[in-house]
């Protein structure tokens, strides 16, 4: 007898179920009960895990084309603040609408990013300043976090992990920048790579999953293409980096620096 | 040598029963504001981004406090060698444990996913004060526990002192680590200093001993129980001086904020021109909370009288409640210095003074646990010989367990 080969077709499938399955010839009667039960195992395989396979499919579609988190990298942010307008939203904008957060004015409305006006009340010299998770290394709310869903990626990113969050907001006691806020209500149209939740704390990810995905955060690309080009993101730890470049030759500062928090966000002309 | 009966509350008069349901319907109170804020999410708590811990973290922090302090006679007792407080060593550990557990009830369930608590008890960040204080809580409840089951069982008495002992060390150390919750803020200017924690250690006294002599005279009235007053005048005397030390924190806490100069805005916030803030501070914690008391206390007109020990304790109670509500909320209300000695203004409320209103169901959760604390006690009264038939003055050399006649070895 040949051997069965890959084939299409229902001679070809019984061909292949008499030999795969007995390697002898049977009878038709016997061969077509074997085939039906052959069909109904496939069948409930197919359907047990075909979702299962579909999602590993999906999620290897949808998987970082980088590398995983590497301590290698520092990712960081530089904030030019004299090129930052003072009616220019764009960062805000692009972070509200790529991560699905809004902000009605309510002081119970999330703000995972926000301009501040700073001025200096005896010279009037004044910036506008976008402020949001700077991303410390040593990271207060970290630190102070019971369960560990606050934590830091090996590459410096900051988030909340929203499976073990508790809602006790000792993190946002804990951040001296006001930097997370609590979702106090119940949401709707989260986005798929921004999960949310009723209940738990949330603040900037530096869009970690574009980043992983190897572009930049959606302020600095709104920034680049609305606003004045006064955002630079990249890796700290690379010396040809841009943002390092632009670090080695300008004076940027970290806020709050006396609290050496080592922070990944620093700010030109402050 | 006397022998001291322990008894039950008898417990069945119309007025006990109507106290019980009373509390009853405060704890289901409690219970439906916590099932609301689960439902609906704290919106309908006064809290916001800017107060993120509110009235319920006031009563729990207040009642975990008072409950370390409440402790404090039976340690008298069973650590320092005092007989003559041995007969409230029972009561104090009752206490003790029932205000933690109304603290701690008031603080998970006003948790944002209070269905988690499996996860808080499984997931620890060693670094975090808090997850600390999930181990000190429990702990001192356990330790606590077994304590009063060493002082209960007459065959264990003699373990008293050393367990007595470890609940008096492991007391001290969660009231550093609840005060250290605050002190380690280092971002918000009300609070990074290290004496918080033994500012709330002396809080801890105050506001534990203040309760119990509350609960001890109030106990003893309704259940027609004689109450010596040798005793008592002692442990007013003994309140009188842990308020005075609080308000010794309290100007030590202020005076090392007054003298850098980056803390003074906030300082003044506080202490000048903060609008209820300021009234709590100065009317609240340093006169219900000090003054009042230590005159009532020590003042020759007031000094014999049992209704100025009742009004003094009521007073220390209240008092404290002011100071814990002007250390939290009062705390937050005022805005962090991100950018030192600027002006700043944003659509998040940064530069300005933040507002504050309790909800009522904030009110409903906190006057829950404290209802439930207070429950706890009259049941446990009820039903285990925690109190002597008679606190008459005289001198006390033994303890039995539970009512009856036997006599046993002091107990160290």
């Amino acid at each position: 007898m040949n051997p069965v080969k890959p084939r299409s077709g229902r001679r070809e499938a019984q061909a292949a179920l008499r030999f795969g399955m007995r390697n002898t010839a049977l009878p038709e009667v016997a061969c077509d009960q074997d085939r039906r039960r052959f069909l109904g195992i496939a069948g409930a395989v197919t359907l047990a895990l075909a979702p299962g396979i579909s999602l590993i499919a999906y999620a290897q579609r949808d998987a970082p084309k980088s590398d995983a988190a590497s301590a290698m990298r520092r990712w960081g942010l530089l904030i030019d603040t004299t090129k930052c307008k003072p009616s220019c939203t764009a960062c805000v904008t692009a972070c509200s609408s790529v991560n699905g957060w809004q902000n009605e004015g309510r002081p119970t409305d999330p703000q995972w990013i926000r301009k501040v006006q700073v001025s200096d009340p005896r010279t009037g010299f004044s910036r506008s300043v976008p402020v949001m998770c700077q991303h410390c290394a040593n990271a207060p709310c970290v630190e102070v976090c019971p369960t560990g869903a606050s934590f830091k990626r090996a590459d410096g990113i900051v988030l909340v992990d929203r499976h073990i969050c508790i809602g006790c907001r000792f993190c946002m006691m804990a951040c001296p920048y006001k930097a997370r806020s609590f979702v106090s209500e119940d949401l709707s149209g989260q986005k798929p790579w921004a999960p949310r939740g009723k209940g738990t704390v949330e603040g900037c990810t530096l869009c970690v999953p574009r980043v992983d995905a190897g572009t930049a955060p959606a302020c600095v690309e709104a920034c680049a293409r609305k606003g004045n080009g006064a955002m630079t993101f990249g890796d700290l730890n690379d010396p040809a980096s841009a943002i390092r470049r632009a670090l080695a030759h300008h004076p940027a500062v970290q806020l709050r620096a006396d609290l050496m928090l080592d922070t990944g966000v620093r700010y030109e002309g402050l | 040598m006397s022998v001291i009966h322990y008894r039950e509350i008898e417990g069945d008069s119309v007025g006990f029963w109507a106290l019980v349901a009373l509390l009853a319907a405060f704890v289901a109170a409690g219970l439906t504001a916590a099932w609301f804020m689960e439902h609906f999410g704290h919106i309908i708590t006064g809290m916001t981004n800017q107060v993120v811990w509110g009235l319920p973290h006031v009563f729990a922090v207040f009642l975990i406090v008072a409950a370390s302090g409440a402790l404090n006679v039976a340690s008298i007792a069973s650590v320092f060698g005092k007989v003559a407080y041995k007969p409230l060593a029972r009561l104090s550990g009752l206490l003790a444990v029932a205000l933690l557990i109304g603290g701690l009830a008031i603080l998970v369930l006003d948790l944002g996913r209070p269905d988690r608590l499996v996860v808080a008890m499984t997931h620890y960040n060693f670094q975090s004060i808090f997850a600390w204080n999930i181990f000190l809580y429990t702990g001192f409840t356990a330790v606590t526990g077994f304590y009063l089951w060493v002082m209960m069982e007459r065959r264990l008495n003699g373990y008293s002192r050393m367990v007595g002992t470890a609940a008096f060390l492991w007391r001290l150390i969660l009231t550093t680590g609840t005060g250290s919750i605050f002190g380690f803020l280092v971002a918000r200017q009300p609070y990074d200093e290290a004496i918080m924690a033994p500012m709330f250690i002396v809080m801890s006294f105050a506001l534990g001993l203040a309760i119990f002599l509350l609960v001890l005279m109030v106990t003893c009235k309704g259940t027609g129980r004689p109450l010596g007053n040798a005793t008592l005048m002692r442990l007013k005397n003994l309140l009188g001086v842990f308020a005075a030390g609080v308000l010794y924190f309290l100007l030590a806490f202020h005076i090392t904020k007054l003298y850098e100069a980056e803390f003074r805005g906030a300082e003044a916030f506080l202490l000048l021109n903060g609008g209820i803030y300021t009234l709590l501070f100065w009317c609240g914690a340093v006169f219900l909370g000090g003054v009042l008391p230590m005159l009532l206390f020590w003042l020759p007109q007031t000094r014999r009288s049992r209704a100025a020990v009742g009004w003094g304790s009521a007073s220390v109670v209240v008092g404290g409640l002011a100071l814990m509500y002007d250390i939290i909320i009062g705390g937050q209300a005022w805005p962090l210095s991100i950018f030192p000695g600027m002006h700043v203004s944003s659509s998040f409320y940064d530069g300005v003074v933040n507002f504050y209103a309790p909800s009522l169901p904030e009110c409903a959760l906190g006057l829950g646990g404290c209802a439930l604390a207070v429950l706890l006690i009259l049941l446990a009264l009820k039903l285990l010989p925690f109190l002597p038939e008679s606190l008459v003055d005289e001198p006390v050399e033994s303890h039995s367990a539970v009512a009856g006649t036997a006599r046993v070895p002091e107990a160290t």
